[in-house]
């Protein structure tokens, strides 16, 4: 008897709180897997963010700091400018990164910060009940938006993935998925990509996790992987736009 | 070392760095921008980094983060700053995390203007941000003072794993005045086995973090920070006080207005009137005790500050309404000058 398939050693055992249906616990794995593929689950340093996946710091078996909303970019620069030999990374959601801390995501990219960000985005507020992101589509219903999401009063959804490959420090700037098993197999490969930039000591690295919240949404999990490729990937392509392995 | 001349924000940073202090993170703001000009030269000289964060709200974050990963870390800004970085103090206190932040003092509210003003007591001592916490907070008279705390102030908050604010006004950060950087005190700190390096897959995980979904837990959380700060109150205490016993009038100030007092205290002792002092040096915890001491018959206190009003609330306080108490206040960047405040002595002492 051989083992097949094992918990990643990258997280700890405490059950997640987590909605049914989420795909938090697809990227939770992912990057646990991949801190553990690449030898750096020792060396990492996680950082928290503000929003659903608040707990992260209970869920990696890595150092963690939680830090305040949006700001984990900024605390991920103080550990990292004091540790350069560490890995640090941060957890972030579309409220935390693309709305109260753009700054801090856009300047952490801009100085080229040796760190890893996976930016997970479902398009809403989560943890605070299904409010308006900055994310949401166009047309969108959320609890702060019960119309749907206005154009003329809110403007269109903020593309992060594609403003922050404008910035010459990031050197690493991918959008993926986690709807189906292929697009989670890429997404695998894009986080590794990116920790192995700032392995490398290339720069800053981001990757854009297309993700799901059923709970907030209000449309089962299936229908919510279903609902997430036919309107966000439209709208939020999938692709690489920038590979510091290309420059 | 022997005594140098010094601008008052330089010498914050040269006594950071001789404290071990290694990383900066600040944003400009006058009239503390000498203190980042001076960082962004003299850490690296000394093997340090300094960043020049993108706000002010960066800046504290970075401090939370290079705190939490075990480094000696300093900010420094100026009133509106201090503002902004309100979030972050909060965070630090909650996390429990050492670090040393330095506010030279300007006239408010709002942008209000860039002359030397006392009007952040109330933020200082009664928490600018949310939540049941405090910092301690040193309130120099001198740069010689300043630098003596800057280095004092890393010690206690490695001590008791908490901020520590240098409340200074704009006089002490751009004036010049002789100081000696010493070398720093020997003393035990506290291992920092909580800081996150790294597992290297020799413990669990270190956490750093402020939140406690728990109620219990969260209450017990505050309760074990409110012990602290109780063993803070009780051993930390610092002012200077002479001529209580037998005063007949009290002079309260502290930070530079305490040296405008001093000269109006002289010409009054110089001219047959007995007046005491207390100049608070610790702003939290306040030397609410020493105020027992004042002569049960003293005609009134008279409290000077460069705001309009705020560390009175303490001094009532403490006096526990034993005794009237009178003020003397100037705001925006305008200074209590001797001769009003000799006219203010002169009427309380003369039951006016």
């Amino acid at each position: 008897m051989s083992i097949v398939y094992e918990r990643s050693k990258g997280l700890t055992d405490k059950d997640t709180h987590y909605c049914p249906g989420c795909t938090h616990g697809i990227i939770h794995k992912l990057v646990a897997e991949t801190l553990v593929e690449l030898n750096v689950l020792d060396d990492a340093i996680g950082i928290a963010p503000v929003g659903c996946s608040v707990l992260a710091y209970e869920y990696f078996n890595c150092d963690m700091q939680e830090a305040a909303h949006g700001r984990a970019p900024a605390v991920a620069t103080g550990i990292k400018r004091c540790r350069p030999q560490n890995i640090v990374f941060t957890y972030q959601g579309d409220g935390d990164l693309a709305s109260i801390g753009t700054a801090e995501i856009i300047h952490a990219a801009h100085r080229g910060e040796k760190i890893t960000t996976i930016f997970v985005n479902n398009a809403i507020y989560g943890m605070t009940g299904g409010q308006m992101a900055p994310t949401t589509l166009v047309g969108q219903k959320a609890t702060t938006a019960p119309f749907g999401r206005s154009e003329e009063l809110s403007g269109k959804p903020i593309k992060m993935a594609e403003l922050l490959a404008t910035i010459d420090g990031a050197n690493f700037i991918e959008r993926v998925a986690v709807n189906s098993p292929a697009n989670i197999r890429k997404a695998k490969k894009a986080i590794t990509k990116a920790f192995k930039c700032q392995i490398e000591g290339k720069g800053f690295s981001l990757v854009e996790v297309l993700s799901t919240c059923p709970t907030n949404w209000g449309y089962s999990p299936v229908k919510s992987l279903r609902w997430l490729e036919d309107n966000m990937i439209p709208y939020y392509p999938l692709q690489n736009f920038r590979n510091f392995e290309e420059v | 070392m022997s005594r140098v001349l010094m601008k008052g924000n330089e010498a914050i940073g040269a006594a950071a760095i001789k404290a071990g202090c290694r990383y900066f993170f600040g944003y400009p703001i006058t009239p503390q921008s000498e203190l980042p000009e001076y960082m962004s030269k003299a850490l690296p000289e000394a093997g340090g980094i300094f960043l020049q964060a993108e706000s002010e709200i960066a800046a504290i974050n970075m401090v939370y983060g290079a705190a939490g990963a075990g480094a000696r870390v300093m900010t420094g800004s100026s009133s509106p700053g201090i503002s902004l970085k309100q979030e972050g103090i909060t965070y630090c206190a909650g996390a429990e995390l050492p670090c040393v932040i330095v506010n030279v003092m300007r006239g408010g509210p709002g942008l209000g203007s860039i002359q030397p003003g006392q009007a952040d007591y109330f933020q200082s001592t009664r928490g600018g941000g949310n939540g049941d916490y405090r910092t301690i907070v040193y309130a120099p008279a001198s740069i010689q003072e300043t630098v003596d705390y800057v280095m004092e102030a890393f010690d206690k908050a490695d001590i008791y794993r908490m901020p520590v604010l240098i409340l200074a006004d704009g006089m002490i950060g751009q004036m010049m005045e002789a100081v000696e950087i010493k070398e720093p005190n020997k003393i035990d700190l506290p291992e920092k086995d909580w800081a996150t390096v790294g597992t290297k897959g020799k413990r669990k995980p270190n956490i750093i973090n402020s939140l406690y979904l728990d109620s219990e837990k969260l209450e017990q959380h505050n309760a074990n920070l409110q012990k602290k700060y109780n063993k803070i109150e009780a051993t930390e205490v610092q002012y200077e006080a002479f001529g209580l016993e037998d005063a007949e009038v009290v002079c309260v100030a502290y930070g530079t207005t305490s040296r405008i007092v001093k000269n109006a205290i002289k010409h009054c002792n110089d001219n047959g009137i007995k007046v005491g002092m207390i100049r608070p040096i610790t702003l939290w915890p306040y030397p609410y005790d020493v105020f027992k001491s004042i002569n049960p018959k003293a005609k009134g206190i008279l409290t000077v500050e460069m705001s309009a009003g705020q560390m009175i609330d303490d001094v009532r306080i403490a006096i526990e309404g034993r005794l009237p108490i009178y003020f003397n206040g100037r705001c925006g960047g305008m200074i209590p000058t001797p001769a009003s405040i000799v006219e203010d002595i002169k009427k309380i002492a003369g039951g006016k």
